[in-house]
């Protein structure tokens, strides 16, 4: 059975460093943007789907408050999922592909600014084993970085000069570690922010956009969650997820890869064996802005971007979970 | 101690910091000066005390007019909480009510100070201010019968 | 945006954790001061054990002894340790791979400086006095040299 032919028309993003907004003034003009960009109302979507998590302002339910922005009324077919806004996305997808809907809003919100967000990713670690040990988020990117360091996969320079071009700053291994063998550098900048993503199907993507980015492929695999049980130094999901999505031998022009540490990029670079003409994160990614659970919906948007701006081809990636856990590979083109 | 391990606790404890946003912020300095307003939806013309970002059946943004709203109301639906819980401010049992502000289209949801076989829907009530006011809406102490005849149902039947 | 209020918002929960068969046989061992990996059926030792291989999904129901001590598979160094972490001085959290075990387990080593850590050094679990039966009886593992 073939796939319906679905596109991502058009894509907004708001990203600031410390939001006094709540979710619903953060997400309305995100949400009324990327509507408006191609021309349609709430009334005009077929499935809407939004990826947060209430944990980063630690009030339980926050995400069905979101819903407020949307006019669901007459009652609109929705869904929500407890990760980043990208995982959400492949819902959409999957929605779309039943045939009876034509369009889908995704969008995510996430405002770790009002919390110790480093800790409080601990809540997403396995309960027994884990959790009660309480290690932060940083001190887990460290250790799969040692280990990539250790067996080769890349250097302390390499992490500084990655570091430094997504940031757009000057970066120097001089810099004490805020988790050895990570500096500061090296470690995603933490932002608040939401994102929306309009998809449409066939025909009516073209009718909204002169330049679909149509989603070619589009996979997500997991790994077992203990990090002593998986390999931290091979992407085994990402490989299986760019094979799901065709993204091995693509070509793209643009690679935006959620990594969330430097050491990441080389990682997924090299799981995705993308090739050494492929751009990869022109965005800046998480290293340079990390709206937590928007970063990976944007990754998605800023390759739909690059498509909808003259790139042939594109490759987006989003993760989940500690270290790589979870990974999600989608390419898109134009046609 | 010796059996086998079945069970273990494992609390958190994290601690926010949490902006309100500005439509809730002006809406709370309102409240700390003993002030109610609500705002509408510029579509469905409906009015929000207290006021929301967005109307949830519209989506659109509400206007930004500050209109004035009745301290009496009307108790649309109630309950009577016999359960104690962290955090209480009243005696066992009491009432935790939907009011309808007058001038209002939605109810919010606050305490109702009168014995629980008194309260009922279409009671009428009024906001007691707590002498202590502040950006919370503890500072409505609580809402008290007025001692009008109740509202009649087809008065709050669209509010429910 | 000066106007906007801010105010603290305390998340507490109590959580109870039940720990099914499988992790409440770890966990019964730890307390006693002893420790085991679940042995899979392609007989691989996974330490701490799952009620689950976790790359074939096969039930894991035979445990068996490993040893105390292990080898650091990689670490990093936490110079301010944060409430409820394992140690309240500087530690370093390692994946040690126990002896016996094939896979590395999450904890601290009590190292002292973090230039006493390194990949491939073998290090010994220390249990606290007073255990209950949670993976922080563990307290931490020692480089095995100071031990």
């Amino acid at each position: 059975m073939g796939e319906r032919e679905i596109a991502i028309v058009s894509f907004a993003e708001v990203i600031v460093e410390r939001s006094d907004r709540d979710d619903c003034e953060l997400l309305l003009p995100v949400l009324k943007r990327a509507l408006g960009d191609v021309g349609l109302t709430q009334q005009d979507i077929g499935f809407t789907v939004s990826g947060s998590s209430d944990f980063l302002g630690g009030r339980p339910f926050a995400f069905v408050m979101a819903t407020d922005v949307l006019g669901a009324w007459p009652p609109i077919r929705e869904s929500h999922v407890e990760m980043d806004g990208a995982f959400a996305l492949y819902e959409a997808w999957v929605r779309l592909q039943h045939g009876d809907l034509d369009t889908a809003l995704v969008f995510a919100f996430g405002r770790p600014s009002q919390g110790p967000l480093h800790d409080v990713m601990s809540l997403q670690l396995d309960p027994y084993y884990m959790a009660p040990l309480r290690p932060d988020a940083l001190s887990l990117g460290a250790l799969a970085a040692r280990a990539a360091l250790d067996a080769g996969l890349t250097s302390e320079d390499e992490l500084a000069r990655i570091a430094g071009e997504r940031r757009g700053v000057p970066t120097s291994t001089s810099e004490p570690y805020l988790r050895e063998p990570l500096r500061a550098h090296a470690t995603p900048t933490l932002r608040d922010g939401a994102a929306a993503i309009v998809l449409a199907a066939g025909d009516g993507a073209r009718a909204l956009s002169k330049r679909p980015a149509w989603i070619r492929g589009l996979d997500h695999r997991i790994e077992p969650h203990s990090l002593g049980a998986r390999s931290l130094t091979r992407s085994v999901s990402t490989e299986q997820a760019a094979r799901g999505a065709g993204a091995l031998g693509f070509g793209a022009d643009v690679a935006e890869l959620h990594a969330r540490f430097a050491h990441e990029e080389p990682l997924l670079s090299r799981a995705l064996e993308l090739p050494a003409s492929t751009r990869v994160n022109p965005s800046g990614g998480a290293l340079a802005q990390d709206p937590v659970m928007v970063t990976g919906l944007c990754r998605l948007g800023h390759a739909a971007r690059a498509v909808h701006e003259g790139a042939a081809r594109a490759i987006a990636h989003a993760t989940s979970g500690p270290c790589l856990q979870q990974n999600l590979v989608c390419t898109l083109e134009a046609r | 101690m010796s059996g086998p391990v079945t069970r273990f606790k494992s609390p958190v404890r994290f601690v926010f910091d949490v902006p309100a946003g500005p439509t809730v912020s002006r809406f709370l300095a309102a409240v700390a000066e003993g002030r109610l307003f609500g705002q509408r939806c510029p579509t469905c013309a409906k009015v929000y005390v207290p006021p929301k970002v967005a109307c949830p059946r519209c989506g659109d943004p509400l206007s930004p007019e500050q209109l004035p709203v009745k301290e009496t109301g009307t108790v649309t639906s109630f309950c009577v909480v016999n359960v104690p819980y962290e955090g209480q401010t009243m005696k066992l049992p009491y009432v935790y009510a939907s009011i309808l502000l007058d001038g209002a289209d939605i109810p919010f949801p606050h305490l109702v100070d009168a014995e629980p076989a008194d309260v009922r829907m279409g009671l009428r009530v009024r906001a007691t201010w707590s002498d202590a006011l502040g950006p919370t809406l503890e500072s409505i102490r609580a809402f008290v019968p007025t001692g009008e005849p109740d509202a009649p149902f087809d008065a709050y039947k669209e509010h429910l | 945006m000066s106007d906007v209020m801010r105010a603290p918002y305390v998340l507490e929960y109590g959580y109870r954790r039940s720990t099914g068969p499988v992790i409440g046989q770890f966990l019964t061992a730890l307390r006693d001061g002893r420790l085991v990996g679940g042995k899979t059926a392609r007989g691989r030792v996974i330490v701490p054990p799952t009620e689950y291989d976790p790359e074939t999904g096969d039930a894991v129901d035979e445990l068996v002894p490993v040893g105390d001590a292990g080898v650091v598979t990689t670490w990093t160094w936490v110079a301010e340790p944060a409430p409820g972490q394992p140690l309240a001085r500087p530690f370093a959290w390692a994946l040690v791979k126990l002896d016996g075990a094939d896979t590395a387990m999450l904890h601290a080593v009590d190292a002292g400086e973090p230039s006493r850590m390194k990949t491939g050094m073998r290090v010994r679990a220390r249990f606290r006095a007073e255990r209950s039966g949670t993976i922080l009886d563990l307290e931490a593992f020692l480089p095995e040299q100071a031990s």
